[in-house]
């Protein structure tokens, strides 16, 4: 089941978004400045690009303005230890017009594992985008609240990172006497 | 494990406020996560003018148990009972997502026999999901005889699914490529039964409150929402119909036997309280009317694909023959090799998109499992609905969500 709409969306990616004259646009070669986005396919019904971070707000800006991409679904982290780089945060964008999804991938690596935010388009990406921090200790630039909210203040640790073991312990908040005038 | 607790250096408080008093004659307060209305599980900071909720930070997590580590241990079969306690309320539909998932994975195509008996007791679990929702926001009101009435009908589902599945909540019902077992003998009877209960207490139920001057003030123009500000915010499911936008997974992007069923989408016109009480009556009635149908259409046959790879063999064969013996040591040991790649499905659950994400690296095991939970979503919007009302209104705002606690917290 392939959309329509994915075959616009590549192309209008392929126009505006890659700016180089490479020969042959379907060879799949390495993301770069001049190349920042490439389309993997529709693999099982959801279209996949992988992008680098520096395009990610003008992809999905694009995705929601022009392809009415209105519904942020989900951010979320893979850990891949051992590569570089080392984290790929995936994206899901859904379309209520045209009832499809589109999944946006990008690398960044374990020394400065900052993405764009997305809160700017989108404002169900504040939550998520925050469960993603605590997950996985991914930064959202331009997102301000960054607090704990599946977890806690003064947990430490990403645990979802595959270096993160089961068992680690973790410091526990001390017991704080009730205050206040009504506890005796 | 070390004998001596590590002790953190003292800090004021595990959660952090967004923001403190604006003005002097404003007050911050805490509501949950101690608090029958937020479910036990969420904490909700109100800055109050009096009684006005001026704004709100709501906080979520008193819950969580490390659902996604936890399954990035255990073989793709052995994750089917967490699944079921991400929403504890429609269970079923969370074992046919994640099933469905791994499926798309391995490239299997479930029996007709599975695809109808899915659909409909995803559709069973969804008509249980919308009575527990709609039955805790009126007995939030005080209506306890419409909760009474509600929770009946609930409650004998749940002894009905207990028959099928052997237990009332958790089921652990969906395996990969089918179902754990065959439908009892007379099962089919008492549904039946259990469908004209319904009706006879949903009626008593719709004559209490629909035009009930209490729960229409109550109700009526809190909490609205516009359709762009939830799908700005995310919203799914009922609250986002609720507003007007008739968005369903089961009509626009069909899964399992939803293409081959008569049934409507039902949308409010406010977007408000009442509006999500209403939506979700009417899709109890549009899940009742399709499991008729699909009681007409289940085909006879078998309930698990014939591959080798996730089904488990027979018993009996198991203990006869070496090849049965070994597979099933093999699935037991290893777990069902799931060829790499990663996917992303989404049912409608009885809550908004309940999507899973999937990543294999071709073991028995998980890379990774994420779950799209709407409840989770669902929180980081809330506060659209809280603000500016009553500080009473956020119990039946915060109802009306039917956020759990199970899938937001993870």
């Amino acid at each position: 089941m392939t959309a329509p709409i994915f075959a616009d969306v590549e192309q209008t990616l392929r126009q505006q978004m890659v700016t180089d004259t490479a020969p042959n646009d379907e060879t799949p070669g390495p993301l770069s400045p001049s190349r920042p986005v490439r389309s993997m396919g529709v693999r099982h019904g959801i279209l996949v690009l992988e992008l680098l971070p520096e395009a990610l707000l003008a992809v999905a800006r694009r995705l929601r303005d022009t392809f009415s991409f209105d519904l942020f679904l989900d951010v979320t982290a893979v850990d891949w230890l051992g590569q570089t780089p080392r984290f790929e945060v995936v994206y899901h964008f859904y379309s209520s017009t045209h009832h499809v999804r589109v999944r946006l991938k990008l690398r960044v690596d374990e020394s400065h594992p900052v993405v764009p935010s997305l809160t700017s388009l989108y404002g169900s990406a504040g939550y998520m985008e925050r469960e993603c921090h605590d997950m996985y200790g991914i930064g959202f630039e331009g997102n301000a609240d960054l607090r704990p909210i599946l977890l806690y203040e003064g947990f430490v640790g990403h645990p979802l990172r595959k270096d993160y073991p089961k068992q680690q312990e973790q410091p526990l908040v001390p017991y704080r006497p009730p205050q206040g005038a009504l506890v005796r | 494990m070390s004998a001596d607790p590590v002790l953190l250096p003292p800090i004021a408080n595990p959660v952090r406020a967004a923001f403190g008093p604006s003005r002097d004659d404003t007050v911050v307060v805490n509501i949950g996560p101690s608090h029958p209305a937020t479910h036990g599980t969420v904490q909700i900071i109100a800055e109050l003018d009096g009684e006005k909720v001026l704004r709100t930070d709501v906080h979520c997590g008193y819950l969580h148990r490390g659902f996604e580590k936890e399954c990035e241990d255990h073989t793709w079969h052995n994750l089917i009972p967490y699944v079921d306690r991400l929403n504890y309320c429609s269970a079923l539909i969370n074992n046919f997502a994640y099933c469905e998932g791994v499926e798309q994975l391995m490239g299997i195509e479930i029996t007709p026999r599975t695809k109808y008996l899915r659909t409909l007791l995803s559709e069973y679990s969804r008509v249980a999901d919308h009575l527990t929702c709609v039955a805790a926001s009126l007995m939030e009101l005080g209506a306890m005889t419409a909760f009474l009435y509600l929770v009946t009908v609930r409650d004998a589902m749940y002894e009905h699914l207990a028959a099928l599945t052997g237990a009332r909540v958790t089921y652990s019902y969906g395996r990969i490529g089918g179902l754990a077992a065959d439908v009892p003998e007379g099962w089919f009877t008492r549904l039946h039964e259990i469908l004209r209960d319904y009706e006879r207490y949903v009626e008593r139920v719709h004559g209490l409150v629909d035009r009930n001057r209490i729960f229409i003030d109550r109700m009526r123009r809190v909490g609205t929402l516009t359709t762009a500000d939830a799908l700005h915010w995310g919203f799914t499911g009922p609250v986002l119909r609720s507003t007007g936008a008739k968005q369903d997974l089961r009509k626009d992007t069909p899964y399992l036997a939803y293409a081959e069923l008569d049934f409507e989408v039902p949308v409010g016109i406010l977007g408000d309280n009442y509006d999500r009480y209403f939506v979700r009556m009417r899709e109890m009635d549009e899940s009742v009317y399709m499991i008729r149908q699909l009681m007409e259409m289940i085909p006879e046959g078998p309930i698990n694909v014939d591959d080798r790879r996730c089904v488990f063999p027979e018993k009996t064969l198991v203990y006869s023959e070496i090849e049965s013996l070994i597979n099933h040591f093999k699935l037991v040991m290893e777990g069902p090799v799931v060829p790499a790649g990663d996917a992303y499905v989404a049912h409608e659950g009885a809550n908004g998109e309940l999507g899973f994400y999937l990543v294999s690296t071709g073991e028995g095991v998980p890379y990774k499992v994420h779950v799209r939970s709407p409840s989770f979503v669902h929180m980081g919007g809330a506060h659209r609905m809280l603000d500016g009302y009553q500080l009473a209104d956020i119990v039946t705002s915060f109802g009306s969500i039917n956020m759990i606690g199970g899938e937001c917290d993870r």
